[in-house]
């Protein structure tokens, strides 16, 4: 709808009028931290008197913290793809649910995010431990003598944060699928096509921007979790966020933590860029009505 | 596809679909369509056209009843082996895939090559007349020619049945008379049996072979458009196809296909009973506008001129009677075709004895 009333350029000045204190708040909360974070890594001494790009050479030619840096992002690819493959199915059952099924599935969804991280996290660890509730099951069965290491490790820390962001996933998916207009199924099966047919040609594209908004989210949220990757990784894995951490608060080293970050944000960024490219290039239309 | 396989026959055998709310969408439906032949189901809104049409294409399973296609009863084939070619109301085109994808789509499904697929889709956009377009995307289509569209999707598969749910309803009134036409063409040539659904009789007596008039779920008439217009066999047949003055009456005498009614405005009135009446039954007259015509010696009854209308190649006069009813009364537009003036008595009669119809009240 376009009124007549007010011209396009109003429009465009009223609107940034409005945008005017968000856009404060953006630029000290926001920008200018960044920006100073920025500064602070083009420092080659820990106490940021020395110009140069030190920090960024030490990181990227140090195989160690290059290791940090290949985990974490490996870390958040299983966990996005751990919550997809089990995410999309619960997603699509919301959508073909009656109302009080709907009512349910959200009220499980949502249940991880109105418990707090660290209550989640401890829950994990008593599930996962050495006498946690799956050993001690699996042993009272008599289905295994030892217990089963899963505290500690990348599994174990893998299924533990799919769980806690999960909803970050279904919650887009329950939106772009209920956006699908369900007569494109139906016209899909009249043509002959099958259920698989239906879902992959028909279904899936057409769910794609659900799909890459739920895993920008949840990988965002993963490789940064610090909390749940402590605790539940424990001392032996070490990703990003604890390392930035060491560096910080235990070593000190401001120029070199903040050169991290600054790292870790551009590859974040490129990850994120990559998933929309992607799916840009399945040709998939957002606004579809 | 002109001249493919001989047209399939349809039937439906007494189907009945009661909703999981308890809804009863459709009562005890009987339907004989011969092959080749255009029906269109025509009804006001909510009396379950749509839901038949559902019926017949698989997505929904009756609870009673039978779907028989040509010599097939097809209940038990899912959507997608039923051969029914069907157009959404909303086109329901893939928003994902372009022009020429979406027509080839179930050649795809049916496992036909690329180059194939691409060839066939060109030649039923060119049959639709969008021969250039093939590589767009449905949104960059008017609504008229995503209706065409949909329409070569639809034939793409060769259906042995064509479902068209209300097709013309979002298009303007130019465009709407164009693909009507353009539907009745292309169906006539590829000779597919085909039911259209609307809620516009004017579409429905214009394109259909036969009309199947639907109200509540339940089956008014199935008949040719001149009988459902000139033979109404229901007070709803009557009323919702055409306009039509109802008058109500009470039988002074009946025989076995017709009686004479007193009319509550006065006057007396011969018509037709489609069914039987008895004496001193209540009854509502049915009288089209056209049907009617001013007299000047004592016959038919007195009223007085409400509003003349003067709308193009007819004049249309509304008529208050003595019971406080009105009456239109429709004329075509002649050289001394004169408007009169509201307050001027008049007397108004049928054109003919057999013109009016009645039915129980
Ligand atoms: N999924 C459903 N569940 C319950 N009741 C339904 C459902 N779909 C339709 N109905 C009911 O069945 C009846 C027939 O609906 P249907 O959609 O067939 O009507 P229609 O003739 O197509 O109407 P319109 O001209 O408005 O499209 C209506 O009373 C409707 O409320
Ligand atoms: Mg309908």
């Amino acid at each position: 709808m376009k009124s007549a009333a007010i011209a396009p350029g109003d429009v465009t000045r009223y609107g940034l009028g409005l945008a005017a204190p968000l856009a404060l708040v953006f630029a000290v909360f926001f920008i200018a931290p960044l920006a100073q974070l920025f500064y602070l890594s083009l420092h080659n001494d820990a106490v940021a008197t020395v110009w140069g790009l030190g920090q960024y050479v030490k990181f990227l030619t140090d195989p160690f913290s290059l290791s940090v840096l290949g985990a974490t992002l490996l870390l958040g690819a299983e966990v996005t793809l751990l919550c997809l493959v089990l995410g999309y199915p619960i997603a699509w059952l919301h959508q073909r649910a009656g109302h009080w099924l709907q009512t349910v599935i959200i009220l499980i969804v949502l249940l991880p995010l109105l418990t707090s991280v660290v209550v989640r996290t401890f829950a994990w660890i008593v599930i996962l431990g050495r006498q946690g509730i799956i050993n001690s099951t699996l042993q009272s069965l008599g289905l295994i003598s030892t217990p089963l290491r899963m505290l500690y490790t990348q599994g174990g820390l893998v299924v533990a944060l799919a769980q806690v962001q999960m909803p970050l996933m279904v919650l887009p998916l329950i939106t772009a699928i209920g956006r699908i207009d369900t007569n494109l199924a139906d016209a899909s099966a009249s043509l002959g096509a099958g259920h698989w047919r239906t879902f992959f040609r028909v279904i899936l594209p057409l769910s794609m921007p659900g799909i890459i908004a739920g895993c920008t989210l949840t990988y965002a949220a993963a490789i940064t979790a610090f909390i749940t990757q402590s605790l539940v990784g424990g001392g032996q894995m070490l990703f990003m966020p604890m390392y930035l951490y060491q560096q910080a608060s235990t070593l000190q080293n401001w120029p070199f933590a903040a050169a991290i970050s600054i790292i870790f944000l551009v590859a974040v960024l490129a990850i994120v860029a990559l998933f929309s490219t992607l799916g840009r290039r399945a040709r998939i239309n957002g606004d579809a009505t | 596809m002109a001249g493919g396989a001989e047209a399939k026959s349809l039937v439906l055998d007494r189907i009945t679909h009661r909703f999981a709310g308890g809804t009863l969408a459709v009562s005890d439906i009987n339907l004989d369509v011969k092959g080749g032949e255009i029906i269109a189901l025509l009804g006001p809104s909510g009396c379950g056209k749509t839901t038949l049409l559902r019926i017949i294409a698989g997505f929904i399973g009756q609870s009673e009843g039978r779907v028989i296609i040509g010599k097939d009863v097809v209940d038990a084939l899912p959507p997608n082996r039923r051969a029914v070619g069907i157009v959404f109301q909303n086109y329901a085109l893939f928003p994902h895939l372009t022009i020429s994808e979406n027509v080839g789509y179930g050649l795809a499904a049916r496992g036909v090559d690329k180059a194939t697929r691409r060839g066939e889709a060109q030649r039923l956009l060119e049959m639709v007349q969008l021969g250039a377009l093939g590589a767009r995307l449905p949104r960059q289509l008017s609504g008229g020619q995503q209706q065409r569209v949909a329409l070569a999707r639809a034939l793409a598969i060769k259906p042995s049945i064509l479902l068209l749910d209300e097709p013309f309803a979002a298009l303007d009134k130019n465009l709407r008379l164009d693909m009507q036409i353009e539907v009745k063409r292309l169906q006539r040539m590829a000779g597919i049996t085909t039911l259209i659904v609307t809620h516009d009789q004017e579409e429905a007596l214009s394109m259909a072979d036969r009309v199947a008039v639907l109200s509540h779920g339940q089956l008014e008439q199935f008949g040719t458009p001149s009988e459902i217009y000139d033979n109404p066999q229901t007070l709803f047949v009557n009323t919702f196809v055409g306009t039509a003055n109802r008058m109500k009456g009470t039988v002074i005498a009946a025989g076995p296909t017709g009686a004479r009614v007193q009319l509550e405005a006065g006057g007396e009135i011969i018509g037709r009973a489609p069914k039987p009446l008895r004496a001193s039954d209540k009854v509502v007259v049915c009288l089209r506008p056209e049907h009617l015509h001013f007299v000047s010696d004592e016959s038919g009854f007195a009223g007085e001129i409400g509003m003349a209308l003067p709308l193009g190649a007819t004049v249309v006069h509304e008529i208050r009677m003595r019971d406080g009813q009105s009456i239109k009364i429709s004329q075509a537009r002649t050289g001394d075709t004169s408007l009169r003036d509201a307050g001027a008595t008049v007397r108004i009669a049928p054109l003919g004895p057999g013109l009016a119809t009645i039915f129980p009240e």
